[in-house]
C-alpha cells in the first residue's frame, strides 16, 4: 500500500522534469566553481530560457572524447585554441551559425565551430615594488641577471606552459633553443599547473611568474593591491583564447543554439572580466570595468593557428625540455 | 579452510578492482602504446628517486622511532600524532609549506643569510628526496615504532638482567622483519609522485612516469600509452612487493605478558642526548612546514566561503566511508600474498584508475552520480597497503603466540577473532583507521574526473579557490583540512590506545 504515494511521486517528478528542459554544459572545473563565471552565467541564462542549466566539470576534452557520441553534453565551454585541432577532428561538434563580426578580439577570428568567449595574453607578472625597472622586451628578460627568480608551468601538463613554449617559438624561431638556454638559469622551477606557480609567486618564492596580462586586474579590483604588474614585451605576447562549441549530437539543439548566442550578448560578456579575470571576447573596451580599461596590453599579439600549433608543439616542447634538462 | 577461501576471494576482488579499470583503458585505447626514449628516461628517474626516498625515509626512521620508543616526555603522544600530518596533506599545500621553510626565500635562508651561511637551494634531485622524506618519514617512524612496541617488555628485562646487547638480540631482528615492508610501501607511493617531484626537482630533469601518463591522457588522448605506463607502474609495484616478501624473515620474540613496562637499557647520558637530538630534529623537520601552513591559513579563516564548509562535510563522510571499506577489505588480506595484492592499488596511477572506472560505469550510470562512491573506492584501494602493513605484524604475532592456546580452548572463526586477535590488534587498528581516514580526507584523487560542481571535496575546493586567485581563502581551507584530518586521525588512533597501558 505504501508504494503508491512513492510511485505517484515518481511520476509527478518525471513529468515536472519533462516540463523544464535541461541544458547540460561541460566546463573546466574552475569555470563552474563558486568563484568562477559559471554560477552568474547559469542564473542569467536560466532567466532567459526557462530551462535548467547544469554544469558537468572535469577534464573537458578527455571527458568528451571518452564519452564520444553518447555524451550528455549539449554545449562545451572552456576549450583552448592550442588543442582545438584534436577536438575538431573528433567530429563531435557542430557549427554555431552565428555572426562573429561583433567580436572584439585583437586577432581575426572566423571559426564557424569554436566561438571565443574570453581572451588574455601570456605574460610574466612581477611585484612592481621589488622590480622597479620593468623589463620591456623578451630579449631584456633573457639578458637579465641570473638571480632573477622565475617560475613557469610545464608545457606537458599545463595549457599556459604550452602557450609559453609557443610564445618563445614565435619570437625566436630557429633560435628558440638558445633562448631557452639563456632563460634556464633564471627558472627556479617548473610546476604542474598554474596554481602552484602563482602560489609560489604570491608567497614571495619567485620574482616573476608566468601568467596572463589580466592577472593584475584581480589584485587591483578584488584586493585593491596595485603592486602586481604584467611585463609588456615589445616583441609581442602570445594570445590565449577560450572557446565554446555546440555538440553535434545534442538533444536540445534549440537551447544549445540559444546558449551559444547568449555568449555574444553584453549580459554574458560583462560578467567575464571580474569573474573569469580575463578580457571579454565581444565587448568594446569602454564597457570594461575600470581596473581592466587601464591594464597595459601589448601592441603586438602573436598567435598560431591550431594547425600550426599542433605541428610545432612536439618540437617546441623538446627545445624547452633539452635546454632545461642541462 | 574457510578463512583461506575468504582471503583468496578478497585478494581476487582487490586485484580485479585494479586490473579491470586498467584493462578497460587499454582496450579503449586500442592496445598498448609505444614508449619513446623520454618515457624510459622518466622511468629510470622514477625508480631512482623512489628507491632513494624510501631507503632514506626508513633509515632515518630507525633512530627517531627508537628514541620515541624508549623516552617518555610530556606531549609525546601529541607529537607522534602531529608528526603524521605531512603524509595526509594535499600536495599543493605541502609544497607551499615546504618552500616556506626550505625555499629560496624560506625560513632557513632568512635566518642563514645574515649569519653568512651558504644559501640553501632546495630545487634539484635533493629537493625531490627531501620532499619525499618529509611526506614518508612519519609513516616509517610509526611502522617502526609499532615494531618496538611489539617487543614484549619481558625481553628487555631479560636482556638487561643477562647484560645482553639489546640492539643485536632484540632490535636488529625486529628491524629486519619490519623494514622491508616499510621500504616497499614508501617505494610504491613514491613511484606515483608527479607534482612534488617536478616542482622540487626544478624542472623537466625530474620527470616521472606519472607526468608522462598525465600528458598522454590530457594532451595526446593516447589512452593506450597511458594504460601501458600504468601497467608498467603496476609491474614495478608487484616486483617491490615480491622483493619485500623474500627479504623479510619470519619469526618473532615469542609471547610475553602482553603489556608494556619501562625499558631497562639506554639510560646513559649519551643515549639520552642522542635520542633527544633525533626527536628534536625530526620534529623540527616535520612540524615547521606544518606550522607555516597553519599560519598562512589563519588570516583567511574568518571569511572562509560557506561552500568550503559543505565540502568539508562531504569529505568527512567520504573519509569515514573509505575507512570502513578499507578495514573490511584489509582484515581478510593479512597474509603475504594479500599484502602483495594490495600493493597493486597504490602502484597504479589514480588517473588511469579513475578513467577506467569512468569507462566501466559509463554504460550503466551517469559518471557524475558515481563520483563520490568511486572516489571512496579508489581511496580505500590506495590506503589498503598501508593498513595491511600496519596490521600484519600484529596479527602474525598474535597467531604465533596464541594459536596453540586458542586451539586448546577450541576457539575458532569469529570467536577467535573477537577474543584473541582483535583485542591484540586494537592499537594498530586504531592507527590504520586513523591513517586511512586522514589520507582519504586529503586526497584530491579521481574526483577531478567526475566532479559535477556540487559534489566537490575539500581538497578540490582548495584547488578551485587557488585557480580563482583566492589564495588567502585557499590557505584557510587548507588549515581546515589539516585540522580535520588530524582530528580524525587522533580520534581513531586514540580509540585504539584506550584501555591499553602506556
Amino acid at each position: 500500500m505504501k508504494a503508491y504515494p512513492l510511485v505517484a511521486g515518481l511520476i509527478f517528478a518525471t513529468s515536472a522534469v519533462a516540463e523544464t528542459p535541461t541544458l547540460t554544459v561541460y566546463a573546466p572545473d574552475y569555470f563552474a566553481s563558486e568563484w568562477g563565471p559559471g554560477p552568474g552565467i547559469e542564473t542569467a541564462f536560466e532567466e532567459r530560457c526557462g530551462c535548467d542549466l547544469v554544469y558537468k566539470t572535469g577534464e573537458l576534452l578527455p571527458r568528451l572524447l571518452l564519452e564520444g557520441e553518447k555524451t550528455e553534453a549539449d554545449v562545451a565551454i572552456g576549450f583552448n585554441s592550442d588543442i582545438t585541432k584534436k577536438a575538431r577532428e573528433s567530429g563531435l561538434f557542430a557549427p554555431h551559425g552565428l555572426d562573429t563580426s561583433a567580436l572584439t578580439l585583437p586577432v581575426d577570428w572566423s571559426d564557424d565551430t569554436f566561438l571565443p568567449f574570453n581572451y588574455a595574453h601570456t605574460a610574466f607578472i612581477y611585484d612592481n615594488t621589488k622590480i622597479t625597472e620593468p623589463l620591456t622586451s623578451f630579449d631584456a628578460l633573457l639578458e637579465a641577471p641570473d638571480d632573477l627568480r622565475l617560475v613557469i608551468q610545464d608545457p606537458r601538463s599545463s595549457i599556459s606552459g604550452l602557450a609559453l613554449v609557443l610564445w618563445v617559438n614565435h619570437v625566436y624561431g630557429d633560435e628558440a633553443a638558445d633562448a631557452w638556454a639563456k632563460l634556464a638559469p633564471k627558472i627556479v622551477t617548473v610546476t604542474k599547473g598554474w596554481s602552484e606557480s602563482y602560489g609560489m609567486f604570491t608567497d614571495g618564492e619567485a620574482d616573476m611568474v608566468l601568467s596572463y596580462t589580466t592577472s593584475p586586474a584581480y589584485h587591483i579590483i578584488a584586493e585593491e593591491d596595485l603592486t602586481k604588474s604584467a611585463a609588456i614585451f615589445e616583441e609581442g605576447h602570445y594570445f590565449m583564447v577560450e572557446l565554446a562549441a555546440k555538440l553535434a549530437g545534442t538533444d536540445n539543439p534549440d537551447l544549445a543554439d540559444q546558449f551559444m548566442a547568449f555568449i555574444l550578448t553584453e549580459e554574458f560578456q560583462s560578467m567575464i572580466p571580474t569573474s573569469n579575470w580575463s578580457f571579454p571576447a565581444a565587448l568594446p573596451k569602454d564597457a570594461w570595468p575600470d581596473g581592466f580599461q587601464d591594464l597595459p596590453v601589448p601592441e603586438k599579439v602573436l598567435f598560431y593557428s591550431e594547425d600550426e600549433a599542433a605541428a610545432m608543439r612536439d618540437e617546441a616542447i623538446e627545445a624547452w625540455r633539452s635546454a632545461l634538462s642541462q | 579452510m574457510a578463512q583461506r577461501a575468504v582471503a583468496i576471494t578478497t585478494a581476487t576482488l582487490v586485484a580485479g578492482m585494479v586490473l579491470l579499470p586498467v584493462a578497460a583503458v587499454l582496450w579503449r585505447g586500442g592496445g598498448p602504446g609505444t614508449l619513446g626514449p623520454a618515457d624510459w628516461a622518466a622511468l629510470r628517474f622514477t625508480l631512482w628517486q623512489a628507491a632513494v626516498s624510501a631507503g632514506l625515509s626508513v633509515a632515518l626512521a630507525v633512530p627517531v622511532a627508537r628514541a620515541l620508543s624508549r623516552r617518555s616526555f610530556p606531549g609525546r603522544v601529541a607529537l607522534i600524532a602531529l608528526m603524521g600530518a605531512p603524509f595526509i596533506l594535499p600536495v599543493i599545500v605541502a609544497i607551499l609549506g615546504l618552500l616556506a621553510v626550505f625555499g629560496g626565500r624560506g625560513l632557513i635562508n632568512q635566518i642563514g643569510a645574515p649569519l653568512g651561511l651558504p644559501r640553501l637551494d632546495i630545487y634539484g634531485y635533493h629537493g625531490v628526496i627531501i620532499a619525499h622524506v618529509f611526506f614518508n618519514l612519519p609513516l616509517a617512524v610509526r611502522l617502526l615504532l609499532q615494531g618496538w612496541q611489539d617487543i614484549p617488555a619481558e625481553r628487555f628485562r631479560l636482556a638487561a638482567s643477562l647484560g645482553a646487547p639489546v640492539w643485536r638480540v632484540l632490535e636488529w631482528p625486529m628491524l629486519r622483519r619490519i623494514c622491508p615492508g616499510a621500504f616497499t610501501v614508501i617505494f610504491v607511493i613514491c613511484l606515483g609522485s608527479f607534482a612534488v617531484a617536478l616542482t622540487l626537482g626544478g624542472g623537466p630533469r625530474a620527470t616521472t612516469v606519472e607526468l608522462a601518463i598525465y600528458q598522454a591522457f590530457r594532451f595526446d588522448f593516447d589512452l593506450g600509452k597511458a594504460a601501458t605506463l600504468a601497467a608498467l607502474q603496476l609491474a614495478l609495484g608487484l616486483a617491490a612487493g615480491a622483493f619485500a616478501l623474500r627479504v623479510a624473515p619470519k619469526g618473532g620474540f615469542g609471547v610475553g605478558l602482553d603489556r608494556q613496562i619501562d625499558r631497562w637499557d639506554g639510560t646513559g647520558v649519551a643515549a639520552r642526548l642522542a635520542d633527544s637530538l633525533w626527536i628534536a630534529l625530526a620534529a623540527g623537520f616535520l612540524l615547521l612546514p606544518l606550522l607555516s601552513v597553519a599560519l598562512a591559513g589563519l588570516p583567511g579563516l574568518a571569511k572562509m566561503p560557506p561552500e568550503v564548509w559543505a565540502a568539508a562535510a562531504r569529505s568527512l563522510a567520504l573519509a569515514l566511508g573509505a575507512t570502513a571499506l578499507t578495514l573490511a577489505l584489509a582484515l581478510p588480506l593479512l597474509t603475504g600474498a594479500g599484502e602483495t595484492a594490495a600493493l597493486m592499488g597504490i602502484s597504479v596511477s589514480g588517473l588511469v584508475l579513475g578513467t577506467g572506472y569512468f569507462l566501466l560505469l559509463q554504460p550503466v550510470i551517469r559518471p557524475g552520480d558515481a563520483a563520490l562512491p568511486v572516489t571512496m573506492l579508489v581511496n580505500a584501494l590506495m590506503a589498503l597497503p598501508f593498513v595491511i602493513r600496519i596490521l600484519r605484524p600484529g596479527l602474525e604475532g598474535a597467531r604465533r603466540d596464541y594459536a596453540r592456546l586458542a586451539a586448546s580452548l577450541g576457539l575458532s572463526g569469529w570467536h577467535l577473532w573477537r577474543i584473541v586477535y582483535l583485542p591484540r590488534l586494537r592499537r594498530p587498528l586504531g592507527f590504520a583507521a586513523g591513517l586511512t581516514a586522514a589520507l582519504s580526507m586529503g586526497d584530491l584523487g579521481v574526483i577531478t574526473l567526475f566532479a559535477d560542481g556540487d559534489n566537490a571535496t575539500l581538497p578540490l575546493q582548495i584547488y578551485r579557490l587557488m585557480g580563482s586567485y583566492q589564495m588567502e581563502s585557499a590557505r584557510a581551507a587548507a588549515l581546515l583540512l589539516l585540522a580535520l584530518s588530524l582530528g580524525l586521525f587522533w580520534v581513531f588512533d586514540r580509540g585504539g590506545r584506550l584501555h591499553a597501558a602506556a
